[in-house]
């Protein structure tokens, strides 16, 4: 297809700017500007319109197929919630307004969404507060980990390490270095968890603290968590709620009560807003009550006449992470599915997504390697049996597969702790019907590479285009038509 | 259930598949963590919601007559943009890992990757960042790794609203990070000349700056270069319409916020940070980056590529720990600088300047307001004195139905009486004038 600057025709024209009711008064001196316009398109409104909804038909998502990748939680996300944050009221809000005196009287209704979001994350998380600055996944535990970094510092503790299970998505030791600190790696047994002995041995003054996400990436609830957050605790250390995988626990458990000190919430997963195609998302950030100072600048308050403000003066906050009060638009959204579902819609959430997962991985684990044979939560991890590792079918081979028969894979390749792994996360939105006709797919794949395992090697036959050369991308690197 | 798919009937008969009941499914949470009352309130249906948030939305005034910019810009938005990027085959996909069915958003994102390096007249940009400040950030951070030094200098004409977050994003870092006063409202060039050593990574500028002066970084960028440092440019991209690129300026990094490109203002997010380089720093750049290859069948296709540099790959030696961006938002400023065009964009920068500048002349002629600094070019924003505090001004004005500009002294010493004041081509002849009426009135 077609790039859009090869569609463009000199003086075609979409929007008119023009003409101005001022004056052309200005002439900047020339040295000032450009020697050239910006090379950009020259479209109708109907060349771009086609162009994009041609692009838009060569991609897979939650409204088009089941896209059951583990780790991601690609639930559908109501149509309402696209709705409200288009409203005026909330679109066209600037967010210097409550900066100003008197100001913020104009955007109550925004602060009452920011400040009830904290009181129900609160709810659901067990913490006593939270920021909703962090503007992504990775971005909440960056912002906690700076968090943990303020709290050492305040107290005057020497700490240098953070402990993270081999399990752990790659975000969480990159997070934790660009805060400052170095990573120390502890494995996974084959229960498939980080065992307290392990952390034990591990631990010693220099700890500032774990990250962990429970479930973990297996989908498996580790039974000690409460002993591993408390050794963590005897050196003055924190523990970090990775939030990627609180699908599976939403309105069940909260994270607080297991003894975590500092969570981030991934609101593009467990609280339904789209993913955009890798983003914007959410990762508001919750602390208990010995870290509230720490939290960034700007908090939401109540006053007492009722009426929200927002609170600058917080002498021991690690500053800003945003520029403002974080990605609104998602944070709105991620309100408005919490108040539709309610506390007991929250439960069934985690219930039917543990359900999903549970029947996907039964159905399927007499035609792949179970990684772990027990109950999963919201995700389950095969990975390829030696048979078919025999016949050089691989994980990709599997996933391109399933691209062919209208699904979007799995992860494939992660946790990098099990070969070959294939994580399937089919979240709570997912019906049985679909669920079945996945497992059919999988156990047809499954037949194929005893019979024709070459097939499987040339799949995806069915996308505009089949497996790109990588390899190539990466040598000779094209990033821009200019 | 709202948004559950299987029935009652259904989950029992998985459950009995499966061989277990629902208690079972969670009997490995400890007990004494399961079912605790949590303080929510029921559920309520689509109807009673949109209700009460369009309640919520109504308390907040969006009727003021708009002159506050400080970054964040109330550009006019076409419907196409709004029609294209509510497609769900872009908004519920997820980061295009699986090449062969996320062609959409992999040619897209190439598409803006190369609008960006058009636009500011650079080689290389990533796939996005998620907003302006951290774009900056991330490319202080790429400078460190480009020359191995520590020292970094920055002009207070920079956004301020960036450098807090530079401030708070390297507290526990050893990065040595020194401050510059601008010097009449453009870049100290005395200063900055002195400063730049041989331990120095980066400079880190903006134009038009803060303030809305327009500047020329070419002598700077000679000057770091000289020293084996890079020159860093935060740009407005409305702004590259018209104004000097900073690639013509010979900068090695350039980052920006990029709201303006179609995005509405939505108070403080989602936006766009964009990031553009050279090519010979590619593999330095944070974020994920899209390139061009071939298939199989030696067809044209786009893969995420260059990713050893990543988290998922490297972990905590990765050049950033960023994952999802801004996807969405990237595609909107493509859609935006496609329905604006070669024309319109330069356009509408051209209108933005002029009623700026004929705003600038109103306000300019009522009796005790004066222009702040001497430099004479700006490009849609301005500074301007009055005899009393401004916040109390802009206060004042707001009951006139104008957010009629932003006050300095919130981050500046000694500007009290300073406003800083952006006009946009959506504000009309008229509209200014009854800001200098109201702004007269007051004073």
């Amino acid at each position: 297809m077609k790039l859009i600057f090869e569609k463009s025709a000199p003086d075609r024209r979409a929007v008119q700017p023009g003409p101005s009711d001022v004056p052309a008064s200005i002439n900047i001196k020339k040295a000032l500007l450009r020697e050239k316009p910006a090379e950009l398109p020259e479209l109708s409104e109907l060349d771009v319109i086609r162009h994009f909804t041609e692009l838009s038909r060569r991609n897979f998502g939650v409204d088009t197929n089941f896209y059951p990748l583990g780790s991601c939680t690609m639930k559908y996300n109501p149509k309402v919630t696209e709705r409200i944050a288009a409203y005026p009221g909330f679109a066209h809000l600037h967010p210097l307004l409550p900066q100003l005196r008197m100001g913020g009287m104009l955007t109550q209704g925004a602060l009452r969404v920011l400040y009830e979001t904290d009181l129900f994350l609160r709810e659901i998380m067990g913490m006593a507060g939270f920021t909703m600055q962090p503007l992504a996944g990775a971005h909440g535990e960056l912002t906690g980990m700076m968090i943990m970094a303020a709290y050492h510092r305040d107290k005057g503790n020497k700490k240098t390490t953070v402990l993270i299970p081999d399990s752990a998505h790659g975000t969480n030791p990159a997070s934790a270095a660009i805060a400052g600190y170095k990573v120390r790696t502890i494995g996974t047994t084959e229960n498939g968890f980080m065992e307290l002995k392990d952390v034990e041995k591990a631990l010693d003054d220099d700890v500032a603290g774990v990250m962990l996400t429970c479930p973990n990436t297996l989908g498996l609830f580790n039974p000690h968590i409460r002993d591993i957050c408390d050794l963590i605790h005897s050196v003055d250390g924190l523990a970090y709620y990775d939030g990627a995988n609180l699908n599976a626990i939403v309105g069940k458990a909260r994270p607080g009560d297991f003894g975590f000190d500092i969570v981030h919430i991934n609101l593009h997963k467990t609280f339904a807003t789209p993913h955009g195609g890798g983003g914007p998302g959410a990762g508001p950030v919750g602390v208990i009550e010995k870290l509230l100072d720490f939290l960034p600048v700007s908090i939401v308050v109540k006053r007492d006449d009722g009426t929200y403000a927002l609170e600058y003066d917080r002498p021991k906050s690690i500053g800003y992470v945003a520029p403002f009060y974080g990605n609104f638009g998602i944070i709105l959204r991620a309100y408005v599915y919490m108040l539709m579902l309610g506390k007991n819609g929250l439960k069934r959430v985690a219930e039917n997504a543990v359900l999903n997962a549970n029947y996907v991985k039964e159905k399927l684990k007499k035609h792949y390697k179970l990684a772990f044979d027990r109950t999963c939560k919201h995700e389950c991890v095969f990975s390829v049996p030696e048979s078919m590792l025999g016949k050089s079918v691989h994980a990709i081979d599997i996933a391109k597969a399933l691209i062919d028969r209208g699904f979007h894979p799995p992860t494939v390749y992660f946790p990098t702790n099990v070969k070959e792994a294939m994580m399937i996360e089919p979240t709570e939105t997912e019906s049985k019907e679909t669920l079945d006709a996945f497992v059919e797919a999988m156990i047809e794949i499954a037949e194929q590479a005893k019979a024709e395992p070459d097939m499987l090697k040339n799949a995806p036959v069915t996308t505009p285009v089949s497996r790109p050369n990588e390899t190539a991308a990466a040598k000779h690197p094209n990033i821009a038509s200019l | 259930m709202p948004f559950i798919s299987n029935t009652t009937e259904q989950q029992k008969e998985m459950l009995a598949e499966i061989g277990l009941g629902m208690d079972d499914l969670f009997s490995d949470i400890p007990s004494e963590f399961l079912d605790k009352p949590m303080n929510l309130p029921d559920g309520i249906n689509e109807q009673n919601v949109r209700n009460k948030l369009a309640e919520l939305a109504d308390k907040n005034s969006i009727n003021l007559t708009c002159f506050l910019g400080g970054g964040f810009y109330d550009h006019f938005i076409p419907a196409a943009v709004y029609s294209v990027v509510s497609r769900s085959e872009f908004y519920t996909a997820y980061t295009p890992y699986q090449p062969e069915l996320s062609q959409g958003t992999l040619q897209a994102i190439y598409e803006y990757q190369s609008a960006i390096c058009r636009l500011t007249g650079m080689e290389v940009a990533n796939a996005s960042l998620y907003d302006g400040g951290t774009a900056m950030y991330e490319a202080m951070m790429m400078a460190l790794r480009i020359t191995g030094r520590n020292k970094v200098i920055i002009d207070d004409s920079v956004n301020p609203i960036n450098r807090v977050m530079i401030d708070s994003y390297t507290q526990n870092l050893q990065i040595d990070l020194e401050e510059t006063h601008c010097a009449d409202g453009l870049a100290n060039r005395k200063r900055i000349f002195r400063k730049i050593d041989d331990k120095t990574a980066a400079v880190i500028l903006q134009n038009p700056n803060f303030f809305g002066c327009i500047d020329d970084f070419s002598d700077i960028a000679e000057a770091a270069h000289k020293k084996g440092a890079l020159l860093i440019v935060s740009c407005y991209p409305i702004s590259m319409g018209i104004l000097k690129t900073p690639g013509e300026m010979g900068a090695d990094i350039v980052t920006g916020e990029g709201q303006s490109l179609g995005m509405p203002m939505s108070f403080g997010g989602p936006y766009l940070g964009f990031m553009a380089s050279r090519m010979k720093y590619v593999r330095k750049m944070p974020g994920r980056i899209v390139g061009q290859t071939t298939d199989r069948m030696d067809r044209q296709s786009y893969v995420l590529t260059l990713q050893a540099r990543e988290q998922h790959i490297r972990r905590d030696k990765a050049t950033s720990n960023i994952c999802s961006n801004e996807a969405l938002c990237a595609l909107t400023a493509l859609v935006y600088l496609s329905l604006l065009g070669k024309q319109g964009l330069r356009e509408t920068a051209q209108i933005c300047a002029d009623k700026a500048s004929y705003a600038y002349k109103r306000l300019t002629a009522i009796p005790g307001v004066e222009p702040h600094f001497k430099a004479r070019w700006f490009f849609n924003e301005f500074v301007l004195d009055l005899p009393c505090e401004a916040a109390d001004v802009i206060a004042k004005l707001i009951e006139k139905g104008f957010a009629a500009g932003f006050p300095l002294s919130r981050y500046y010493e000694k500007m009290e009486n300073s406003i800083l004041i952006c006009v946009t081509e959506k504000r009309t002849k008229q509209q200014i004038g009854m800001l200098a009426e109201a702004l007269e009135s007051v004073l």
